[in-house]
């Protein structure tokens, strides 16, 4: 049952579909191990942006306060999409390559310990 | 085994409530912390009208004990003479 | 003379026989809310008020309390209390108190008037509206109480306006939402028995023991005088319990998952609570895992102990529940200090001497874990560069908080938990929430998420600022950023004369 209501056949409005944001969809960016951000941050983007203009014009922004963000080398660094492994491409949309309404990315950098390699 | 516990507003009126509680209860125990009381003890523990009547010096309702109480843990038992504290084990 | 009743006649007469025989009126059509969520009630009659307060005795002890409240408040205002808080970084707490838990005084008052009117049995129904008038003398009290401080403290000013709409203050808000929104029953279990039988006691016991330590004579007497009304709900709520394992067995399911989801909830809204007990009193009583092994521990424990006689397991996720008492308060504080441009109340880093006591309340944790951040925040600040974050967060469906929780056996890396629900993706910071929200995904689904409704443009904006200015009514500048340099402070050095 999907709620327990007074109401039969009760549906709930769904807040948050896709429709609501104005064209954009809302994408998630989390760096693992590197609590120095207390959360993966929420971007509202257009689904036909482009992999390369995340990485290169939304994901500095916030991410780079942190110490080890310019030594990260990102041909090395590794990808979950939605908690599976995943592998960028950097000239095709978000959209193309599986990155939906909010879906949530996370990048590794093992080799990166984080703020006194306490995982900051 | 589990404890009870109850925690009363550190006043003047307490003082008496407190004395009483520990009259009626020597394994009880007392902790002092910044603006109350707390006592706990294990098995059941009873607030005695007649006993907090002798250390105020007047009569004393069993319901006037909400006017001090904070807290309490276990199950109650009221009645005009008394309250007590419990858990089923 | 007449004699004078006992308390089980007087409140036989006083309780009980003021219900009546419906004859002109099914008696579904008059309580309509009571079987929809499949609990059996066979017999109201059984039902038990150990306190057996009846309306008399009410108004005269509460009466009693409020004369004994108002004349210390007036005592307060007259000599200026305001200037005996140990410190003025204190009085945060405070506007974090007015805007996140008074409301929901308010909105305890109202799901009690509610569930107090539909209930078919009277004694429940007496005990729901005394509840329901507790709860609004607690909420008028403390907007008394702060109102004093609103006079010489920034941020109290706009707290009801600010609850409904400020990001941090929807998960309080959300939290009792969800409770009014469901059944009477489950509203006795979430806010009768899991929030007042044991997790308030967090809140107004420790805390406002805290309240004295830090000389703020005002918090203490309304938090007490509140709490004093909290052990007849506390009883209130054990006796639902009670009351509802003992009409029908199968009931027992339907308690549990409550018990369950209620448990965690609250234990993810008392985040809030942890954070204000480790960081926000200058000067300590205990510190929040203290106080969680004496209150949730050990009295929850002795209280689960006792339901097990009925069939009633400890809370799910107990044990996920106990490692998280090393971790949480320092995890939310690092939320709201890297958000400091967005609270409505001041954030700082902890002092050395602060940060020394937390390592030796946290053996295990604080070390390892939490004080590099607070040596990197010092780092930052010392070059001019206080760090606040650039981006907003991802949010927890459920609990709405950012999701900002670690994996309790990897506390370096952030808990991440999603579900599929008709074609949309929902994430959650544990397994606690998705669960809640597996079982009922049509209610969630619902969520008002601070940070997506920013992004759907119903906050105002274009900027993040435009939304704290004129969507959530801060003073910038005022309100907001670090104690450091905030006109609080400067104030505050004013009235005590040093630079």
């Amino acid at each position: 049952m999907p709620i327990h209501a007074i109401t039969p056949e009760y549906k709930g409005e769904v807040l948050d579909k896709f429709e609501n944001f104005n064209g954009n969809q809302v994408v998630y960016v989390g760096w693992d191990h590197h609590l120095m951000f207390c959360a993966a941050f929420a971007y509202p983007l257009p689904p036909e942006m482009l992999f390369r203009t995340l990485l290169d014009d939304v994901i500095p922004e916030a991410f780079s306060l942190h110490p080890e963000f310019s030594k990260i080398n990102w041909d090395k660094a590794e990808w979950l999409l939605d908690g599976q492994p995943f592998i960028p491409q950097l000239n095709a949309s978000l959209i193309d390559q599986g990155i939906g309404h909010k879906s949530l990315l996370r990048f590794q950098t093992p080799e990166l310990k984080g703020v006194q390699e306490a995982g900051i | 085994m589990s404890k009870v516990y109850i925690a009363l507003q550190d006043n003047d009126e307490s003082r008496y409530i407190v004395e009483a509680i520990e009259e009626d209860n020597p394994e009880a125990t007392v902790i002092h912390m910044p603006a109350m009381i707390r006592i706990e003890m294990e098995g059941r523990l009873t607030v005695l009208k007649e006993t907090v009547e002798e250390k105020m010096g007047r009569d004393w309702d069993i319901q006037e004990l909400h006017l001090n109480l904070i807290t309490l843990g276990g199950n109650v038992e009221e009645d005009d003479d008394s309250l007590s504290l419990h858990w089923n084990e | 003379m007449a004699k004078k009743l006992n308390i089980k006649d007087k409140y036989r007469l006083l309780t009980r026989d003021l219900d009546w025989e419906y004859s002109y009126v099914d008696k579904k059509d008059a309580f309509p809310f009571e079987e929809f969520e499949g609990i059996k009630i066979t017999d109201w009659s059984k039902w038990e008020d150990p306190f057996r307060l009846t309306m008399d005795s009410y108004w005269k002890y509460q009466a009693e309390k409020e004369k004994k409240l108002y004349a210390i408040f007036d005592a307060f205002s007259q000599n200026h209390g305001h200037l005996n808080v140990s410190d003025p970084r204190y009085v945060n707490a405070l506007k974090l108190f007015l805007t996140g838990v008074s409301p929901l005084e308010y909105q305890a008052y109202q799901g009690f008037a509610h569930v107090g009117r539909q209930f078919g049995g009277v004694g429940a129904r007496v005990a729901c509206q005394m509840q329901a008038i507790d709860e609004l003398r607690h909420v008028q009290t403390q907007i008394h109480a702060m109102s004093h401080y609103n006079k010489y403290f920034d941020g109290f000013q706009d707290y009801s306006h600010m609850h409904d709409r400020v990001w941090y203050l929807s998960v309080p808000k959300s939290f009792f939402n969800d409770a009014r929104a469901a059944g009477p029953f489950e509203f006795m279990v979430a806010i009768g028995f899991s929030f007042e039988y044991v997790l308030t006691n967090l809140l107004f016991v420790p805390f406002m023991s805290g309240a004295a330590h830090n000389g703020d004579m005002a918090t203490v007497t309304f938090g007490f005088s509140a709490q004093s009304d909290e052990a007849r709900h506390m009883t209130l709520g054990l006796e639902v319990i009670k009351f509802l394992l003992e009409q029908h067995e199968d009931n027992v399911p339907i308690v549990q998952k409550w018990i369950d989801k209620w448990f965690w909830r609250g234990t993810r809204l008392l985040t809030l609570v942890a954070m204000m007990m480790d960081y926000m009193l200058p000067n300590k009583v205990m510190s929040w895992k203290e106080a969680w092994e004496v209150y949730f521990e050990e009295a929850g424990g002795a209280l689960f102990k006792d339901l097990a006689r009925y069939g009633i397991k400890m809370p799910k996720y107990a044990e996920t529940i106990e490692k998280e008492k090393e971790h949480v308060s320092h995890q939310a504080w690092w939320i709201f200090y890297t958000h400091g441009h967005a609270a409505g109340f001041h954030t700082w880093i902890p002092s050395d001497e602060e940060l020394d006591w937390l390592s030796e309340k946290y053996p295990d944790t604080f070390d390892k874990y939490y004080r590099p951040r607070w040596e990197l925040a010092k780092e930052m600040e010392a070059k001019g560069e206080r760090f606040y974050t650039k981006a907003l967060p991802q949010l927890c469906t459920t609990c709405q908080i950012p999701m900002g929780f670690t994996e309790m056996d990897d506390p370096t890396q952030v808990c991440y938990r999603d579900s599929v629900y008709n074609g949309d993706r929902y994430h959650f910071c544990s397994d606690g929430c998705k669960e809640i929200f597996d079982d009922e995904p049509e209610k969630y689904v619902q969520s008002w998420l601070p940070v997506h409704q920013i992004f759907q443009g119903n906050c105002g904006g274009p900027d993040v600022e435009n939304v704290l200015s004129d969507f959530y009514r801060m003073n910038l500048g005022e309100d907001n950023m670090d104690m450091k340099g905030s006109p609080d402070e400067k104030r505050w050095k004013q009235w005590k004369g040093v630079a």
